[in-house]
């Protein structure tokens, strides 16, 4: 049996504790009285998936006949699936998708369906390239249907493969992926990572276009999600959910199959990372001293593409079909089941090692703007309940925030740092001057369509992600940050953890509480 | 009296443009109103009266004058000049019918146009110094005739000369204001043979400058310079380099001529022969000679300070701030025979006015220097200057004071020597730099050090030049000049003072000269108050310049100015896109092989480079490079691109400017890139049955061609090329740089950055993306095709 998330009260005896930075780690002591949020041990993983996929689309969730009824001969299927965002990091050989698709497509050969297109539902993000596919899908389904054409990817920038189905009760417009919308059946294979991703937000959010998704990708949502991780409390969600019953209104056939991941994150050579620190062995304390000395000699460039590498051997530990919000309904349970961390009250300060990926940097690196949105986005919003710092508090985040950028993948990054930052980092005041612009870019568009760049707007979605915690918290400290790409985000840098403490006590006075948050693996604070 | 002696004349000038030529126009505007003054000008380009508008009338030297009239300036200075479109280097003046009417009618001309540097070339010293004052004469004469006068009536006009006190030479002793031929110091030199022998040694320079085997030379210097810069550009540099060559020999010519017959250098033997041929021309004409010694910085009129162009003693003196000149030759004791402009001026004018010597009577020589009647002694000098640095020291490139160095007055042969060797030094430095392949910043250094060389250069240059005024032993009288200002009645003494006694040496260097010196060099003083509103670097003004938005055309060239690739690179990575591992292993190791002489092929001609090169993609199918391009694209063109740069195309497209790109790329290869650009100017190879030729269509868009098709593209759409941009990275691509109002060198390679430092060109240095891929080689990554 898995051991649950743990609170760990620092006192005398407590061993240094790990906390991310990056393409590394590095040890820290806190002070007495500090705690540390460990997060539940990794579940059961299913015994037999694949066994357990075809119960699912036997035996769906909600209003919903079992797959083989909705099959037939002539009819158009289309399957869209999870790019390249999920799972973190990349789960070894075979990926969830592969195992799923497999089915559904074993299931429509035996129905005689021969039009079955599948769409990688990637929205802004970029695509993914032959390499990430194959890794993705496996050589079966790639070598089937990417040489004929029938791989695509989403294009949120092309008129003539989009629908617009009409507006919510909200104004919101619905406009998404034409191949899919007018499929006889659209079957939607998903990793949940985070209590986040599934449910409506699939086909709204994956298969949608720029003038869909800004109803709900902007400042005034993001704000009024507390947090995106609980959809109970989320208006990202709320908005998704509107979205996806206009859809299902507008006759859009969904048949959503959804898979949970357990948290056994690291390969074997990394298995310290997810122990606790005082149940090391010695094989673990050998590893930890043998990978941190190998860094320290490291290039940053190499170590970057040693971490992009690990693939991570999370194993399915639920699978869900049907009806969306029935299985999304049980899938929310599953994801918690396995991440949530009871808290006990907020605290002045919270520190966020932050890891070297996030979902938009895979094989790729984490940028400023990134390492903004991994902390003050998706960190911050792990929480249930309220946040982990309290009102004014301060967040500390370690990793070392390089002035760099990868001109393939973030283009439109490059120049929102270089230009927009540069001029105000208020998401409120960048969305109203400087969003239209760059999401109507032809070039970033150009660039989005044809290479593998991540849209116009994304770095805007970005800064959006992180109003939430902007308007919380009062300080924001890098430790170990390039001091200008810190400053540059209006956020303060520090050399050292002690150092970010004593800064921190500048704004929530002498002694203060603190909360180390030892992610990843991941966790949500449950917090009361 | 002054003023009503010339109130009513109208007095021609030559040399108005120059130093006393300005100092001397402006005090009679403003000092002697009744006057108006016929100012004879090379017309140039754009004609007498607007050189005399821009040249003159704007100078700062004006803006007392322009300040006193009000709006009424502009109309009043009309009323009084007129110009004359004319030449002293040519005879009878280069005058029009018109402009003859005019000199006819003037009762006074003051010759103060001269070749006053003092390395000039010996042909056009011997056409200006020699021959032009005898000229004037002589055109004066004609014009009188031509008008109807007689050359030999009462009223003959008077000539006012300006010549040198440096004529009397390289002697000792007392040099007294008289003709050349009454003097102790007369050297017996007959003036026609030297104009001949001149005019020989300018015509064998020229000659032997044309031989093939000096041609080749300056052909390869320029080579070696620019680099692979097209046909046009290498040809106009050599064509520069003959005549610099033929100047420098001209130079050489006359300072061997003018030391062998006794003068420090070319300028004050041609000023001494051009003496002695007016003397025996100038029957027409009432002649007056003024002889100043060094003139300098105004000591009170217009304003004290006033300066125009680098003088004399400037560079000296300013090289000496600098550090750079740790010892001047000189006899601590021997005088410095400087004088202010403005008591040139007003001596000028004085003798003007006094009428000139009686028809029949010998020419008036009047000297206006300081040496006899009150020195400044050469210790006192550099003293003074010494101790204005000490105060007011130069700041170094870091802001820091430069300190100037202790005088020991060496020889002149010492110092000659270090600084010789101090300028091989650094010349020798920079041609190692300049043979390795930089770019960028450490280009920007191998410039820098040029800058250095050239500076201990020019050092150099003023201690063979100036080491024998310094040196100096001979002393000028001023009795004549004496006598005439004891003339004066004393409201005149306080209105023109060219009394030398008038000058008190430590204030004049101190207060006056030097600060005037400082501000017009432009240099650093060490401690100077920061401005409270930072003025904007260079930098910053460069690129407000280029993206001002009146710009018309941007245009841009792509290797290593967008993107740190090359032709080599894509092709590289297109072939091994579609083959197996050794083939791929095989193909890398011919082409590393093969580097060095692509290299050099490439530095001989792009155009013929890429011809040849192009000839590998001969048989390549046509529609599978077309999809590869697209991985090309995304696996190794963007991620070498220069994000800046790519940011600076759109910042330019969004001002509204048109932007075109112009490579030697293959179409097929920038396709992704198309549009970035309104246009796109590349490279296209022949295709049959689906399969390239690998001939191009059209010659290459590389060197000049690259300047042509920007033209004709310019041209075609009415946009303005002085209003356009061009941002390129290597000397090649100058024909380009050159034709465009804003050029910009990116990341330039070291000739490169030589010239954009030089000419003072926006340079930009943009970085590859921190954070993308860094493939150690151009090959497409194993497995990609499948």
């Amino acid at each position: 049996m898995s051991r649950p998330g743990f609170v760990l009260e620092v006192d005398r005896s407590t061993p240094p504790t790990l906390c991310w930075h990056g393409e590394g780690f590095r040890l820290l002591r806190l002070p007495e009285g500090s705690r540390i949020l460990y997060p539940p041990e990794p579940v059961e993983a299913l015994k037999d998936p694949d066994e357990a996929i075809r119960q699912a689309l036997l035996n769906p969730e909600g209003d919903m006949a079992p797959l083989p009824a909705l099959l037939r001969a002539g009819m158009r299927l289309t399957i869209a699936f999870d790019d390249i965002s999920l799972p973190l990091p990349p789960m070894e050989r075979p990926d969830n998708r592969q195992r799923v698709i497999e089915a559904v497509l074993d299931l429509a050969a035996e129905a005689g369906v021969d039009d079955v297109v599948l769409i990688c539902a990637l929205a802004l993000h970029r695509r993914m390239t032959p390499a990430e596919l194959r890794h993705a899908l496996g050589d079966r389904i790639y070598d089937a249907f990417a040489p004929h054409g029938l791989l695509l990817q989403h294009d949120a920038e092309d008129p003539a493969a989009l629908v617009h189905l009409g507006q919510t009760d909200h104004g919101e417009d619905v406009e998404i992926n034409r191949r899919a919308a007018e499929s006889d059946l659209l079957v939607y294979v998903n990793i949940n990572l985070v209590a986040m991703d599934g449910g409506h937000k699939s086909v709204a959010t994956g298969l949608a276009s720029y003038n869909s998704l800004r109803h709900h990708h902007n400042v005034k949502t993001m704000q009024h999600s507390r947090s995106f991780m609980d959809q109970t409390r989320s208006e990202l969600h709320t908005s998704n959910w509107r979205m996806g019953r206009l859809i299902a209104a507008s006759g859009v056939k969904v048949f959503q199959i959804e898979t949970t991941l357990n948290t056994d994150t690291f390969p074997s050579a990394f298995g310290f990372l997810q122990k606790r620190e005082w149940e090391w062995g010695s094989r673990d304390r050998a590893s930890f001293l043998a990978v941190s000395k190998t860094l320290e000699r490291t290039p940053d460039r190499l170590a970057r593409s040693i971490f992009q590498s690990i693939k991570s051997p999370h194993k399915m530990s639920s699978v869900q079909a049907g009806e969306v919000e029935a299985v999304h309904a049980i899938t929310t349970d599953n994801v918690y089941r396995q991440q949530l961390v009871d808290v006990d009250g907020q605290t002045d300060v919270v520190i966020f090692g932050l890891p070297y990926i996030c979902p938009y940097n895979v094989n790729s690196i984490m940028n400023p703007i990134l390492v903004a949105c991994l902390g003050l986005g998706y960190f911050f919003n792990l929480y249930r309940g309220k946040p982990l710092v309290r009102p004014g508090g301060v967040l500390i985040l370690s990793h070392p925030t390089p002035w760099a950028f990868n001109p393939v993948h973030h283009p439109s990054y490059i120049d929102f740092f270089e230009e927009v930052l540069a001029d105000t980092t208020d998401p409120v005041e960048i969305e109203k001057t400087y969003e239209e612009r760059f999401a109507t870019d032809d070039w970033y568009r150009h660039l989005y369509r044809t290479s593998y760049a991540y849209h116009g707007v994304h770095p805007f979605y970005m800064w959006y992600w992180c109003a939430h915690a902007l308007d919380h918290v009062a300080g924001v400290i890098i430790v170990g940050g390039d001091t200008k790409a810190v400053h540059r985000m209006g956020f303060k840098r520090a050399s050292t953890m002690r150092d970010a403490l004593e800064m921190a006590e500048d704004i929530v006075g002498r002694d203060p509480s603190i909360t180390h948050f030892h992610c990843p693996p991941m966790m949500i604070a449950d917090v009361h | 009296m002054l003023r009503e002696a010339l109130a009513g004349q109208r007095i021609a000038i030559t040399g108005a443009t120059g130093f006393l030529g300005t100092a001397l126009v402006e005090r009679l505007m403003r000092q002697v109103p009744d006057c108006e003054v016929a100012l004879l000008v090379r017309p140039g380009r754009r004609g007498a009266a607007e050189r005399v508008r821009r040249e003159i009338l704007r100078n700062d030297c004006f803006d007392r004058l322009r300040r006193e009239l009000g709006p009424a300036f502009d109309e009043e200075m009309g009323r009084r000049i007129i110009a004359v479109a004319g030449d002293v280097g040519s005879d009878g003046l280069g005058l029009d019918a018109a402009g003859q009417g005019v000199l006819a009618g003037c009762d006074i001309v003051i010759h103060a146009a001269a070749s006053v540097s003092f390395d000039s070339p010996l042909d056009s010293a011997v056409e200006v110094n020699l021959l032009g004052p005898s000229r004037v004469a002589a055109a004066m004469t004609a014009a009188r005739v031509a008008q109807g006068g007689t050359a030999a009536g009462t009223a003959l006009p008077h000539l006012i000369t300006v010549s040198t006190a440096y004529v009397a030479g390289s002697r000792r002793g007392d040099a007294p204001e008289a003709i050349l031929p009454d003097t102790p110091f007369a050297t017996e030199v007959q003036w026609r043979p030297e104009v001949a022998a001149a005019r020989r040694v300018g015509a064998d320079a020229d000659a032997q400058s044309r031989t093939p085997e000096r041609l080749s030379k300056f052909t390869k210097a320029a080579r070696a310079e620019l680099g692979a810069a097209g046909t046009p550009v290498l040809a106009a540099k050599a064509e520069k380099l003959r005549e610099e060559w033929v100047k420098d020999h001209l130079v050489k010519a006359g300072k061997a001529r003018a030391q062998a017959l006794g003068w420090p250098d070319a300028y004050a033997y041609t000023k001494a022969l051009g003496e002695r041929a007016l003397l025996e021309s100038h029957h027409g004409v009432r002649l007056s000679i003024v002889r100043p010694s060094i003139i300098e910085s105004a000591l009170a009129e217009p304003h004290a300070g006033w300066i125009r162009g680098f003088r004399m003693a400037e560079p000296v003196i300013i090289s000496l701030g600098r550090g750079l000149l740790k010892e001047f030759p000189g006899l601590p004791e021997g005088v410095v025979d400087v004088i202010p402009v403005d008591l040139v001026v007003a001596a000028i004018i004085a003798v003007a006015a006094d009428g000139g010597p009686p028809p029949g009577a010998k020419p008036a020589v009047f000297q206006v220097a300081s040496g006899s009647r009150n020195p400044l002694r050469y210790r006192q000098l550099v003293e003074l200057v010494r101790g204005w640095f000490g105060e007011h020291p130069l700041a170094d490139s870091n802001g820091q004071p430069i300190v100037v160095p202790e005088w020991s007055y060496p020889g002149r042969g010492r110092v000659r020597r270090q600084l010789a060797q101090a300028a091989k030094v650094l010349s020798v430095a920079e041609k190692g730099l300049q043979t390795l392949p930089l770019r960028g910043r450490q280009a920007e250094l191998s410039a820098r050090l040029e800058e250095k060389r050239s500076e201990a250069e020019r050092a150099l240059g003023y201690v063979e030049l100036y080491g024998a005024y310094t040196e100096t032993e001979a002393v000028f009288r001023v009795d004549r000049l004496l006598e005439l200002w004891a003339t004066l009645p004393p409201a005149d003494q306080a209105d023109f003072l060219f009394d030398p006694a008038g000058v008190e040496w430590p204030m004049y260097v101190r207060d006056t000269h030097m600060p005037s010196v400082v501000a017009h060099a432009r240099v650093r003083v060490a401690g100077a108050p920061r401005r409270s509103v930072p003025t904007p670097t260079r930098e910053q003004r460069g690129r407000r310049a280029v993206l001002a938005p009146e710009r018309q055309l941007a245009v841009f060239d792509l290797e290593n100015t967008l993107i740190a690739s090359n032709v080599v690179d894509s092709y590289a990575w297109l072939a091994t896109r579609r083959i197996d591992d050794n083939d791929r292993l095989r193909l890398v190791l011919r082409t590393v092989r093969e580097a060095p002489r692509l290299l050099a092929l490439d530095r001989q001609d792009r155009g013929d480079f890429l011809r040849h090169f192009y000839r590998r993609y001969e048989g390549a199918p046509v529609a599978r490079l077309e999809h590869d391009s697209w991985e090309l694209w995304s696996e190794l063109l963007l991620t070498k691109a220069f994000p800046a740069g790519i940011r600076r195309v759109r910042a330019h497209r969004r001002l509204g400017h048109r932007t075109l790109l112009i490579t030697g790329a293959l179409d097929v290869a920038i396709e992704p890139l198309r549009p970035l650009f309104d246009d796109v100017m590349c490279a296209s190879l022949g295709i049959e049955n689906g399969r390239y030729t690998g001939e191009l269509l059209a010659g290459p868009p590389t060197g000049e061609a690259r300047a042509l098709l920007m033209a004709d593209y310019a041209a075609a759409r009415g946009l303005d090329l002085q209003e356009s941009v061009a941002y390129a990275d290597s000397a090649s691509d100058l024909p380009m740089l050159e034709a465009v109002g804003h050029p910009v060198a990116v990341n330039p390679e070291t000739k490169l950055a030589a010239i954009a430092r030089k000419r003072g060109w926006h340079v930009e240095q943009w970085p590859r993306a921190a954070g993308g891929p860094r493939p150690l080689l151009p090959i497409a990554r194993a497995g990609a095709n499948s």
